[in-house]
């Protein structure tokens, strides 16, 4: 059995690895998955990894049963997550509602590859980035990351977990194959410089405990299974008991609730990088690998004398309405290129509500952006 | 009711006494599978605050719900995964899934066939009543062929799963069948599993008056009852291939499969 337990210092690792340390330094302990490839190497290096740790890696018979395993983990006290690609992503759906409606702290990572269906396995895509916040059934938010880069994947792997644990539920890491293949530098902190947030555990007595009773951040405090509240935890509409309460008021409670404790805590989850947005007449509005290529199309532009922002979104969803609002009232036009056929520049058209004119690159997958394509959509743009 | 209404059940206390009354219709089985439950619960000396049940979806899954235990009710089909995360998270908790035969063997029967096979130490209690109670009597995967249900009015055609067999074959460590009417037994049965190290199921013949009872002619939970009380053989031993169930036939009941 190896020595090594946290890794600390520069490495040279492609993405996927690099995603796996980021669970590894978040104190992550369980990992259910399915192989499935670009995604493989996550849970290979999890299998590797977790046994150096005291955790555990387990390989489950489906995608469906590998959703279930880290919600039945998460209660059952430890950190846990999962890591697919398109078609998991779809059997996870199902599971990840359940995580939604009892609050489970969770992550999920998606390395995305181009579908529909089976698609191109090898190849990148950003097709489920509307499946991400919309794919399981019913009404909620969630939240989803969208790294740029292998340091990315293990830093917001961190991050996505230190949501999850504040506000209870499962948070996507929405990546794909072009960033989780890519063997770039990663530099991991030694463990002390790392912020992780812990559970939120009860504070009253085990008599007075109701397991979804929130506090005014609208987040429940969480006991974990043993330790004695005998929760009950279901996935039908409850009270605060966590009992099951059939009727339209409980449902009104209990979901506005579990929307609202994403959209009112917006300003501390969202996180954006911007660029030159003060006096540009046209902002690239990017994310995930995209952003990559789009930086290279922006500083053409720029030398040809375009004045051109970018906002990378790093959170993709809570989405950012009001600063795409804000730029909307300053800017010419937004371009938005993306591995798919339009999905969050329809969000941007919705925010953008008419102010500014929205100009989708659309391409369908296998590959990323040519930056002359994003670049000519600029130079459309501010014609 | 008077005083009788206002007496303590001796189980009272193992139960979510607030909840009740349950969903469950008259001459269900399923009261009687949760009193065997708990009485064996008692009888294993079980640290209760280290036991969880984990529930799928349907008449059975409501039974986490009513178990004054940490009870999770999950997603159709998948209490065995979310049992599986649970146990391996977290070791010194004995984990018991208690969901109906479609919920564990149609739409979650690939977990049961690989959580037998990885012998992760869950004690699943299968209750079979033949049906799809919770959505109004359809055929089910151990529904007997020429058995009637609200989709097959003509008698079922497809070839019934055989749960203890199909346990046995994944590498269950222990297999036991008994119905509702075998109280004692059935209790005993689930203290063993309960006790058991590695993968144990208990399948339980329970009757569906409502549905499955009433669309083949078999009348009230009480004849049902009956029905099993005259009609079981117990086999304890027997090769789980021979207890496939024919419709109206006998039932084999018995501890087919304890590994040492």
């Amino acid at each position: 059995m190896s020595e090594r337990k946290y890794l600390a210092g520069e490495f040279f690792l492609s993405g996927d690895d690099a995603c796996a340390e980021g669970a590894i330094s978040a104190g992550c302990c369980f990992f259910a998955g399915y192989p499935i490839t670009p995604a493989t190497e996550i849970a290979e290096r999890m299998a590797e990894r977790l046994p150096e740790v005291g955790g555990n890696y387990i390989q489950m018979e489906d995608e469906l049963g590998s959703m279930a395993a880290v919600l039945g983990a998460s209660w059952g006290g430890v950190k846990a997550m999962t890591a697919t690609s398109g078609p998991g992503f779809s059997l996870m759906m199902e599971n990840i509602g359940l995580g939604i409606i009892t609050e489970t702290p969770c992550v999920v990572v998606n390395i995305q590859r181009a579908g529909p269906s089976t698609g191109l396995p090898t190849l990148t895509g950003q097709g489920d980035m509307m499946q991400a916040r919309w794919g399981s059934h019913g009404v909620y938010s969630i939240i989803a990351l969208s790294p740029s880069s292998p340091q990315e994947l293990y830093d917001l792997t961190i991050k996505a977990f230190n949501l999850s644990e504040k506000y209870r539920l499962p948070v996507l890491v929405m990546s794909e194959a072009a960033t989780g293949h890519m063997y770039e530098k990663v530099v991991i902190p030694l463990p002390g410089e790392i912020e992780l947030v812990p559970r939120r555990k009860p504070t009253v007595p085990t008599s007075d405990y109701l397991p979804f009773k929130p506090d005014p951040d609208l987040v429940p405090p969480m006991a974990n299974a043993g330790e004695g509240y005998h929760l009950h935890v279901s996935g039908l509409t409850h009270d605060e008991r966590g009992y099951p309460a059939m009727t339209a008021e409980a449902q009104d409670r209990l979901v506005r609730r579990l929307v609202d404790k994403i959209e009112q805590n917006k300003a501390e989850i969202i996180e954006l990088e911007e660029d030159g947005i003060r006096g540009a007449e046209v902002v690239v509005c990017t994310y995930g690998i995209s952003a990559r290529v789009s930086q290279i199309a922006v500083e053409r532009a720029r030398g040809e004398g375009i004045r051109v922002g970018m906002l990378r979104l790093v959170t993709v969803w809570p989405f950012p309405d009001d600063r795409i609002r804000d730029i909307a009232r300053e800017v010419k036009a937004f371009v938005v290129p993306e591995i798919n056929y339009g999905q969050i520049a329809l969000e941007v058209e919705r925010c953008a509500c008419g102010r500014a004119e929205v100009v989708l690159v659309p391409h369908m997958g296998g590959g990323v952006h040519a930056p002359e394509t994003i670049l000519a959509a600029i130079r459309r743009a501010v014609r | 009711m008077g005083e009788v209404g206002l007496k303590k059940h001796p189980l009272d206390d193992y139960l979510r006494v607030e909840r009740v009354p349950h969903i469950w219709c008259p001459g269900c089985g399923l009261g009687l599978m949760v009193n065997c439950f708990l009485r064996a619960l008692v009888k294993s000396r079980l640290d209760l605050d280290k036991v969880v049940v984990v529930s799928g979806i349907g008449c059975t899954g409501r039974g986490a719900g009513y178990i004054n235990l940490d009870s999770f009710h999950t997603t159709h089909g998948r209490a065995i995964p979310f049992a599986t995360g649970l146990k391996v998270a977290n070791p010194e908790l004995t984990v018991v899934v208690i969901s109906g035969d479609g919920d564990l063997v149609a739409i979650g029967g690939n977990h049961l066939i690989h959580a037998a096979r990885r012998s992760i130490d869950l004690t699943v209690l299968c209750v079979n009543n033949f049906i799809y109670g919770m959505t109004g009597g359809q055929l089910g995967p151990t529904t007997p062929l020429t058995a009637r249900t609200t989709t097959s009015l003509r008698g079922n055609s497809d070839e019934p799963l055989n749960v203890p067999y199909l346990a046995a074959a994944s590498g269950a460590a222990y297999v036991a069948r008994w119905t509702t009417a075998h109280v004692r037994r059935l209790e005993k049965a689930v203290t063993e599993a309960l006790l058991k190290k590695g993968f144990s199921l208990v399948e339980i013949i329970s009757p569906c008056p409502t549905y499955y009872g009433r669309m083949n002619k078999q009348g009230t939970g009480l004849e049902q009852m009956k029905y099993y009380r005259d009609n079981s053989v117990i086999k304890s031993g027997l090769d789980p291939k021979q207890v496939a169930i024919e419709f109206n036939g006998q039932i084999i009941v018995g501890k087919f499969i304890d590994l040492g």
